[in-house]
């Protein structure tokens, strides 16, 4: 078990968004986090990833406590994330994007940069290779000094991937990283997700496209208004009498891959 | 005793002009999502198109008083369209950058126009009276009522109007406001015009009292933003309320400590707030 | 190691031509304005750390120059302290001053920094004018002694003191340059472009905002520090908003973000104050409109709309000659990682030019990606 929450809640106002959340996510295994619109999904990745403060409830990652963690330092202990609407450093290149990102696993201070020693030379050059490892591993080598305004939707999905990737995480949380991609996209990320998991790191993933979700998950928890109705495998799970009747009236893409 | 209640009373009337001031900033700053560096010099010229009405044309000073803030409302609008509006496609801080940029050239536009030295604007009643040892002028009783109606007034626009409701809803939470699909670029104009207007109106109300010159608008900015952090950013009632306990405090402080330093006492407010609860006092704080 | 050798041509000729300028230009006065010109640059310079790179706009940098020049003023007149032992403590000082109100000034939303500085340069400025014991208030401190020498090196002459300040130009440039192209630089440009993007990818950004604070306050001050030594006479007005505007204004009409913008944009538009008269009486109601149409139309300013004209127009022609992407393959990707900054590379000048293009893009703010994150998150 490498996530553990228990409890977990967060609310705005008088309004909770997530309630009484218990899951665990395993190592090394696929997870997928599927609900109707507005069920909490992504609240749920932030507070996992730190970007919420949990109104209450605790979150265990690799056996620490990380529940009151800033963002960075979740980043630090080796979670990454992907966000629904994909973000990246804009105007900058792919390769620049990525090289920023191993930043955090450099040791490299003002007076190397102001200096130029040979660790800081070093670190940059330890950047640049990741950063170029993590394209390739990726598939998008080719775009290394496109800006990031000139690639495609899913090519920037692949980046927002190699970002979280060159940053070294042991769980990998991906919201919607097939949203607005083609079937065939679809499946190519996919094919990503696996090789990614392949690779030793685990990922949990938020997907409405319930093909990709069957295809790829090795466990599913379903949320809805804010609570877990369900957890279990892809069997179990799309069996499941709550997990139905909270679909029937919502929004899925049943159909899509 | 009566000196300190003397200072809370000046504090009142302080108070009054503050929060007029502070109430248009943190309208703006609500709509736009940026603060408007140039709003203390709306203020200054609301003053100096009072004192162009009573001069050139030879008007009342009420009368005055209220074409200025007309003016300004128009100003507020014209600066919304050609200023702010275009640089809010850029990065928040080109916007900042903007405002002050637009700020000092206001303040040499009315040192080009009316001369840097200070002027006068006579009170329409000079009577001073006098009551438990008290002192207060025609004047500043004027600058109470007219900021109480002044206010009361805004609060039934926002409370009880469809326009006002959508100006409070974005001041309240802009990006909520916006899914809604409440038409911003409107009511920014809208929000501008009544900004300018109130302190245009909180000038003249001040402007028989304290002197006017080019520079007054400065330190009132710096006030009014403090008393709009302090207050917390798009709350109505926290920035009144922060406007009154500044002045107060300003009013007090003067006297009972150094009188060089009354004007540090905001910011050293606004220091401890940021310190303490950087939300303001009277938001809900995410 | 692949070195770009056709990058670095125009800056070394530039600094050379320096070298010369005592020799070549004999008139007094215009000697005095390039002086100006680059003190306010090392100023600026400072500006540009917190600004251009880490996007925080500090309203009160004036504050840290008067704070700077103060101290040297001060400790020379009434503490008769050496002139360098006092300019190391108004760095010092300033370093210490931003460090400690980086605790509070960047609670929350990045509006409140802005407020914030502006309220302490309001202070500093008011306290330079009112603590009549200490600054004479507004008569000013006069009289104050120059650069004192440093070994043999004495700096009574004008060519001695343009060298002097020179090279702290080159200091400054250098710190910036050197800044920019580090992992350091790279961290405040990700917190200036995304900082919630930036803290994912395990930025501390509080910490690197204060960093760049401090850097910035450091340079600011020092300039202001040779100000003080350089003029000889000293007023409150050098903390006031007007300076910290013009600060502003030199580094937008220069390029904010780059490393050439603030001396494009202080000697621009400084010298030109100086040798247009009719421009001083007139300063703000031009300046403020210009201040404003910058940001509105070339918020890259000189420096950065060079780069782009430049990238846009290396890839135009890379596109006509058929020119394929520079593939680095494994080896490739090696090679491109041997450089110190991945510019330094050969053929691909075009790079760094791309970077700098993109670099004066994100930090004139026209990128517009700092919003998106916070919708999700919030």
């Amino acid at each position: 078990m490498i996530l553990k929450t228990a409890k977990l809640g967060k609310s705005f106002g008088g309004l909770a968004a997530v309630q009484d959340v218990d899951m665990t996510i395993e190592q090394g295994k696929i997870t997928a986090i599927i609900g109707p619109n507005g069920a909490g999904k992504t609240t749920l990745f932030n507070l996992l990833s730190g970007f919420y403060k949990p109104s209450s409830g605790r979150i265990e990652f690799l056996g620490e406590d990380i529940t009151h963690l800033p963002v960075h330092e979740v980043a630090r202990r080796g979670i990454a994330r992907t966000f629904q609407a994909t973000h990246l450093f804009q105007r900058q290149t792919c390769l620049d994007n990525l090289i920023v990102g191993h930043r955090l696993r450099t040791r490299v201070n003002v007076w190397d940069a102001l200096f130029r020693t040979p660790r800081h030379r070093r670190e940059l050059r330890k950047c640049v290779e990741r950063a170029f490892a993590a394209m390739e591993f990726a598939g998008i080598s080719k775009l290394a000094h496109k800006p990031v305004g000139a690639i495609s939707q899913e090519q920037q999905k692949r980046l927002s991937i190699a970002l979280a990737l060159v940053t070294e995480p042991k769980l990998l949380l991906l919201d919607e990283i097939a949203g607005g991609v083609n079937p065939e996209e679809t499946a190519g990320l996919g094919e990503l997700i696996g090789k990614i998991v392949k690779s030793g790191i685990t990922v949990c993933f938020i997907e409405h496209k319930m093909q990709m979700v069957m295809n790829l998950a090795d466990h599913i928890v379903v949320l809805n208004h804010g609570c877990k109705i369900a957890e279990g495998p892809p069997a179990d799970v799309s069996r499941n009498k709550a997990v139905i009747e909270a679909y029937l009236g919502g929004e899925t893409n049943a159909h899509a891959t | 005793m009566n000196l300190f209640l003397q200072q809370v009373l000046n504090g009142l009337v302080l108070g009054s002009i503050y929060s007029l001031v502070a109430l248009g900033l943190t309208l703006v700053y609500g709509t736009r999502g940026i603060p408007n560096f140039a709003h203390g010099h709306l203020y200054m010229l609301g003053a100096y198109m009072t004192l162009f009405f009573v001069g050139t044309y030879g008007l009342h000073y009420w009368p005055s008083a209220i074409l200025a803030a007309l003016v300004l409302a128009l100003a507020g609008v014209v600066l919304e369209r050609l200023v702010f509006h275009p640089v809010s496609r850029s990065s928040h801080v080109n916007v900042m950058i903007a405002s002050v940029g637009l700020m000092l050239f206001l303040e040499a536009l009315s040192i080009q126009l009316w001369g840097a030295d200070y002027k006068f604007v006579m009170a329409p009643n000079p009577a001073i009276y006098r009551f438990a040892g008290l002192t207060i002028s025609h004047q500043q009783v004027i600058v109470i009522i007219a900021a109480v109606i002044l206010m009361i007034g805004l609060q039934l626009f926002l409370k009880k109007t469809m326009v006002g409701s959508a100006i409070e809803a974005l001041a309240q939470n802009r990006e909520g406001a916006m899914l809604v699909g409440i038409n911003v670029t409107r009511l920014s104009m809208l929000t501008f015009a009544i900004s300018a207007g109130l302190a245009s109106a909180a000038a003249s109300l001040i402007a028989p009292i304290n002197l006017v010159f080019p520079a007054m608008g400065t330190m009132v900015i710096m006030k009014a933003f403090a008393i709009v952090v302090i207050g917390g950013m798009g709350s109505i009632p926290g920035a009144i309320a922060a406007a009154y306990l500044l002045a107060l405090a300003e009013s007090l402080g003067g006297t009972y400590l150094l009188m060089q330093y009354r004007d540090l006492i905001a910011f050293a407010l606004l220091a401890a707030i940021l310190a303490i609860r950087p939300t303001g006092l009277f938001s809900r704080g995410d | 190691m692949q070195f770009n050798w056709r990058s670095w041509i125009f800056p070394c000729l530039l600094i050379i031509a320096g070298l010369f300028v005592p020799a070549v230009v004999a008139n007094a006065y215009y000697i005095h304005v390039i002086i100006m010109g680059f003190i306010w640059a090392i100023a600026v310079y400072g500006l540009n750390i917190i600004l251009g790179y880490t996007g925080q706009l500090s309203l009160g940098h004036a504050g840290f120059m008067g704070l700077g020049a103060y101290t040297v003023a001060l400790m020379s007149l009434k503490l008769g302290a050496p002139f360098w032992l006092a300019m190391a403590c108004a760095v010092l000082l300033n370093i210490v001053t931003s460090w400690l109100l980086s605790f509070i000034a960047f609670r929350t939303r990045d509006h409140y920094f802005a407020i914030f500085t502006l309220a302490i340069g309001v202070i500093l400025h008011h306290v330079m004018e009112k603590w009549e014991k200490l600054t004479n208030g507004n008569n000013g401190l006069s009289q104050i002694p120059g650069f004192g020498g440093i070994g043999p090196i004495s700096f009574d002459t004008a060519a001695a003191r343009y060298y002097l300040i020179y090279a702290f130009l080159l200091l400054a440039i250098y710190v910036s340059w050197s800044l920019k192209h580090s992992l350091i630089g790279r961290t405040l440009m990700a917190i200036r472009n995304s900082e919630d993007l930036a803290k994912s990818i395990g930025i501390p950004v509080n910490r690197g905002k204060r960093l760049a604070f401090m850097i910035s306050a450091a340079l600011t001050g020092m300039a202001g520090g040779l100000y003080a030594g350089y003029i000889g006479f000293l007023g409150p007005s050098i903390a006031s908003i007007t300076v910290t505007f013009n600060l502003l204004l030199y580094l937008l009409v220069g390029g904010i973000g780059t490393v050439a913008g603030p001396l494009i944009g202080s000697f621009i538009v400084s010298v030109l104050t100086q040798f247009l008269v009719v421009l001083q009486d007139y300063q703000m109601l031009i300046f403020g409109p210009v201040l404003v149409l910058l940001t509105i139309f070339f918020p890259h300013g000189l420096a950065g709309g060079y780069y782009k004209l430049k990238h846009r127009w290396r890839t135009a022609s890379a596109n006509r000659k058929g020119k394929a992407e520079p593939a680095p393959g494994r080896a490739g990707g090696a090679a491109m990682a041997e450089a110190s900054g991945v510019a330094e590379v050969s053929g691909a000048a075009e790079i760094s030019v791309a970077a700098e293009a993109s670099d004066a893009a994100e930090a004139s703010g026209t990128a517009g990606a700092k919003g998106a994150v916070h919708r999700e998150v919030r």
